[in-house]
């Protein structure tokens, strides 16, 4: 229902997610967020592409991560989101909590700016 | 017209609910964003149903009918049998505890309050009925 899709591409870590987050599915965003911060990587970002669709627990997914990452000093950019999927997220006020950004270019910028 | 769709309470049968949805509502609903709400709201409350009135267990039976009415106004019922779960009687939490307290959970009630026009439950002998409506 989900594939998350990873590479690694001038140091940051992209996670591309193909398909369906829902209550079912979440735990798979949750373990390959989880993977590239035991892994070390500093700067992620999450490619939303092919994300054709994501419930409230996705959504807490990502805000689960917040306090961790501004404590760690990490940074996570989400980029490609379809509107549909867009609409989920400013409906909950979470286009200000989390960094959303409209394509790789400029999401790869804002993590290069928020981690110098 | 009444249109219906039975699952066992697990949630692998949510990507289900959510196709019966889209294929039921499509040629109704002319923006994609629009139908998306819909299918989030009804995917949320399913999921808190199966999750905390059933357990995610499999052999309880959840039904998902959708009627349309005049007007532009769309019911849908979830019928299930068990202990209810009244959203309205939960408050939905402030954003920012929800990342102090790093829980996953708590959000859709809020998506289904916003998107939603109105939430009403009633109960018919042993059934509880969870009755949505959505002007489109």
């Amino acid at each position: 229902m989900v594939h998350i899709k990873r590479l690694q591409e001038d140091g940051f870590d992209i996670l591309a997610i193909v398909g369906e987050i829902d209550a079912s599915s979440a735990i798979e965003l949750d373990l390959a967020i989880a993977r590239s911060v035991g892994e070390g990587y500093k700067r992620i970002l999450i490619d939303c592409g092919s994300l054709e669709y994501i419930s409230s627990a996705g959504l807490g997914v990502f805000m689960s991560y917040i306090e961790e990452f501004r404590d760690k000093q990490l940074v996570m950019v989400l980029f490609g989101l379809k509107e549909k999927v867009s609409n989920t997220f400013s409906i909950l006020g979470l286009a200000d909590l989390l960094n959303i950004r409209t394509g790789k270019q400029e999401a790869k910028q804002l993590a290069n700016e928020l981690s110098a | 017209m009444s249109y219906r769709h039975s699952i066992g309470c697990s949630l692998e049968n949510l990507k289900g609910i959510r196709d019966f949805i889209r294929g039921t509502l499509r040629g109704h609903v002319h923006s994609e964003v629009q139908l998306n709400e819909i299918v989030l709201a009804l995917d949320e409350m399913c999921s808190n149903l199966i999750i905390h009135s059933h357990q995610c267990n499999p052999d309880d039976k959840l039904e998902l009918r959708i009627q349309f009415r005049t007007g532009n106004q769309v019911v849908f019922e979830i019928v299930d049998e068990g202990s209810q779960f009244n959203i309205n009687e939960f408050h939905s939490p402030d954003l920012s505890h929800l990342v102090q307290e790093k829980r996953k959970g708590g959000l859709g009630i809020r998506l289904v309050k916003t998107i939603m026009d109105s939430v009403e439950y009633t109960h018919q002998g042993n059934q509880n009925i969870c009755r949505l409506t959505k002007r489109l």
